[in-house]
């Protein structure tokens, strides 16, 4: 079984020290949350798992089935399985959807490769699944999207390229109410017991559609509470005061 | 849609390719190959001796003669970018790998001929050319023109053998659109030009291949210095072509090169080069071209590498309804000054030019357009546009835009359009994410920023251009 082991994290950007002591463990056929009022560290631990550059970890270890991810380069823990769903996903001016999605592929499953018709089938399905018409194939990555446009994308990519750790920032911001139903149904088809989820958020939402089994609670850096499902629908009525009461 | 799979698979299959190949297939350098050097710096006794040596006609060495006073009368440019590092005492001007010049591969040199097969030239000449020139250091080592070209009447060799063979056809073109006296850089090829191609095609012979002229400069702290002259006489159609590389060295070398186009009533040209030059040379190149009735110019430039590199390829629209183009892409990579842009001049009525330039910059590289456009008075009804693209790789790079128009004519009718784009680490880390390497993630911007003008270029050449860009991306290594 595939396992995400967060332990002890702790991580700046610019000599600012965001997170402080993130532990958690994930199994492939699981479904996390992580809550936490604005400003917690959710979007950087997301960051940070992925590696982007320009946070520096300084504490602690990420290990997948084993391995440790800290000090490996974005795409080497993109070819290890991981897959963050940006909350503000980046346009990247005249590189066409098309064309990036199909090389990335090829670089994460470098033994079974598809032919370029059957690749181009399947993303013109797995558009129309996400409410997307055949056009955006051919346009620059996120350019001119609108946010839900831009969310859209992020699900299709994951369908797309088949990751086995999937971490949703904020899914569910910019999606209307019909959107987020079609996203969250692609969602759950493809979880699997292969595949972990992370779902980042700040309100219960999107959780209504995808229900965890686990739920941490992130305050100021630090991983402050644990447990069920339960503790994700207390927010919803109280809030995190609660929780940095307690 | 098949027919952008098949382009997109082509490019697939490129950067399948590309993981094999180094930079080193071609900075690599031969020993010093040649058999004769003028020696370091620059006199009279130089570009005398030159002449002599190749047994040239008495009004060509009058030329070099007055070229030189013109040379050592100009300064050196300071408007544009930095040329101090050009060390004019310490350069060999001539630099001749060997005696002979043959149309025969199997008789070149056999280290020349491993250069010119490391860089693919044979190959390329027998799957995509009518005819080629090579030239190594300071002479042509190689000619050769398909005899069905050579039966229509076309001429195709270096510009030394066509002063010997064709003597009055030379003088009618050699300096008529880049006299001596244009600036200090074209004085200097003046007095002490070597090789080059002389193209003529005669009136109404279109040519259906093109024709290349590769340079390839070898040795450390000389000069090259091509003089190459396309006439394409009135009714006719050719497609020029030059490459260029050189090795990399510690010290400057220096290339200033000089081409004319002539582009004759109702005729096609168009002009292809590929630069690539190593890090420690200057690039001072003067292009231009004159562009009769109805005539049709166009100049594709792909600019990569070099030191500094100040090239301004110039149209003169002298014939009603005379039309130009200009395709430029240049990639500025760390410590690399680009200072490229396009001339247009409209004499006559009903001309048309089209201008697009698209820069590259990558780290503390250096990407300047530098544009001029004139509609003089009487060319009436006459149109230009002028596009400007700049990517900025990186988030401290800059780009920087000089066009500078002269409209004379009221009928006359122009646009500018300008865009900067930048790609920094956010861009790079979303692309990183989804698997790509950082040096994968890079091209696949830049290529993208360069696609609609790859599409306008030949196929094969788009792929020379984008395996070039992407080599070029590898050595940067951590970009961003």
């Amino acid at each position: 079984m595939t396992t995400l082991e967060v332990k002890n994290l702790a991580a700046s950007i610019n000599g600012k020290q965001i997170l402080k002591d993130v532990s958690f463990t994930m199994h492939g056929g699981e479904i996390h949350a992580l809550m936490g009022p604005n400003g917690a560290g959710k979007s950087t631990l997301g960051y940070v798992l992925i590696g982007h550059p320009d946070y520096v970890v300084t504490n602690g270890s990420i290990k997948l089935n084993g391995v440790e991810l800290v000090g490996k380069l974005p795409e080497e823990r993109a070819k290890a399985g991981l897959f963050l769903a940006y909350q503000t996903p980046v346009a990247v001016q005249g590189v066409k959807l098309s064309a990036f999605l199909r090389m990335a592929y090829n670089q994460l499953h470098p033994d079974s490769k598809m032919k370029i018709q059957d690749f181009y089938d399947e993303l013109k399905r797995n558009l129309n699944k996400v409410g997307l018409d055949e056009t955006f194939m051919s346009r620059s990555v996120n350019e001119g999207f609108s946010g839900g446009e831009r969310k859209r994308v992020e699900i299709l990519q994951m369908m797309m390229l088949k990751p086995k750790f999937v971490i949703l920032d904020e899914i569910d911001s910019g999606l209307d109410i019909d959107a987020l139903k079609m996203v969250a149904e692609e969602i759950k088809k493809y979880f699997s017991d292969q595949v972990g989820f992370l779902i980042i958020t700040h309100y219960q939402r999107i959780l209504k559609n995808i229900e965890p089994g686990f739920v941490h609670i992130l305050v100021d850096g630090k991983v402050v509470m644990e447990g069920g499902n339960d503790i994700s629908l207390r927010i919803e009525e109280d809030g995190y005061d609660w929780i940095r009461g307690a | 849609m098949v027919v952008e799979y098949s382009r997109e698979e082509e490019l697939e299959r490129l950067v399948h390719e590309l993981k094999t190949v180094k930079t080193s297939d071609w900075e690599f350098h031969d020993k010093d190959n040649s058999v004769y050097s003028t020696g370091k710096g620059l006199n009279k006794k130089v570009v005398e001796e030159i002449s002599e040596i190749k047994k040239e006609p008495d009004w060509m060495r009058r030329l070099r003669l007055k070229a030189l006073e013109i040379f050592e009368s100009k300064p050196v440019p300071t408007w544009g970018p930095d040329l101090s590092g050009i060390d004019w005492e310490n350069t060999s001007y001539y630099n001749r790998p060997d005696e002979r010049k043959t149309n025969n591969w199997d008789e070149v040199p056999d280290q020349i001929k491993d250069t010119f097969t490391k860089l693919g030239i044979p190959e390329m000449e027998q799957k995509y050319l009518a005819g080629s020139v090579a030239q190594y250091d300071s002479e042509g080592v190689y000619h050769n023109l398909k005899k069905v070209w050579e039966d229509k009447g076309v001429v195709f060799m270096d510009l030394d053998s066509a002063v010997q063979k064709y003597p009055d056809l030379v003088k009618d073109y050699y300096c008529r659109a880049v006299p001596a006296s244009d600036n200090k850089f074209a004085a200097l090829n003046g007095a002490v030009w070597s090789g080059g191609s002389f193209l003529y095609v005669p009136k109404g012979v279109q040519i259906d291949m093109p024709l290349q002229t590769y340079f390839r400069m070898n040795g450390e702290s000389t000069g090259q210095f091509e003089h190459t002259i396309v006439v394409a006489d009135e009714g006719s159609k050719v497609h020029y072509i030059e490459g260029c590389t050189a090795p990399r060295y510690e010290k400057n070398s220096l290339h200033s090169a000089i081409v004319e186009i002539y582009v004759k009533k109702n005729a096609k040209a168009r002009y292809t080069s590929v630069q690539n030059w190593s890090k420690s040379v200057y690039n001072m190149p003067t292009k231009r071209s004159w562009v009769d009735e109805n005539a049709n110019m166009e100049w594709v430039g792909g600019s990569l590498g070099s030191k500094v590199t100040m090239l301004y390829p110039s149209s003169y629209l002298r014939g009603p309804r005379a039309t130009a183009s200009n395709l430029n892409i240049s990639l500025a990579g760390p410590g690399t000054v680009k200072d490229t842009g396009a001339k247009a001049i409209h004499l006559a009525p009903y001309t048309q030019s089209k201008i697009v330039a698209k820069s590259i910059s990558i780290e503390d590289g250096k990407a300047i357009y530098r544009g001029l456009l004139r509609i003089n008075k009487g060319a009436i009804d006459s149109k230009s546009r002028v596009q400007c693209d700049a990517l900025l790789i990186n988030d401290e790079s800059a780009s920087l835009t000089f066009p500078h128009d002269e409209i004379y004519d009221p009928t006359a009718t122009f646009s500018h359009e300008a865009s900067v784009g930048r790609i920094g680490t956010e861009e790079l880390t979303y692309l990183r994410s989804r698997g790509l390497t950082e040096d994968e993630a890079s091209s696949m911007i830049v290529l993208g920023f360069l696609d609609d003008v790859m599409r306008e270029i030949p196929m094969e050449f788009a792929v020379e251009m984008n395996r070039l860009i992407k080599l070029e991306m590898n050595k940067f290594g951590a970009v961003g």
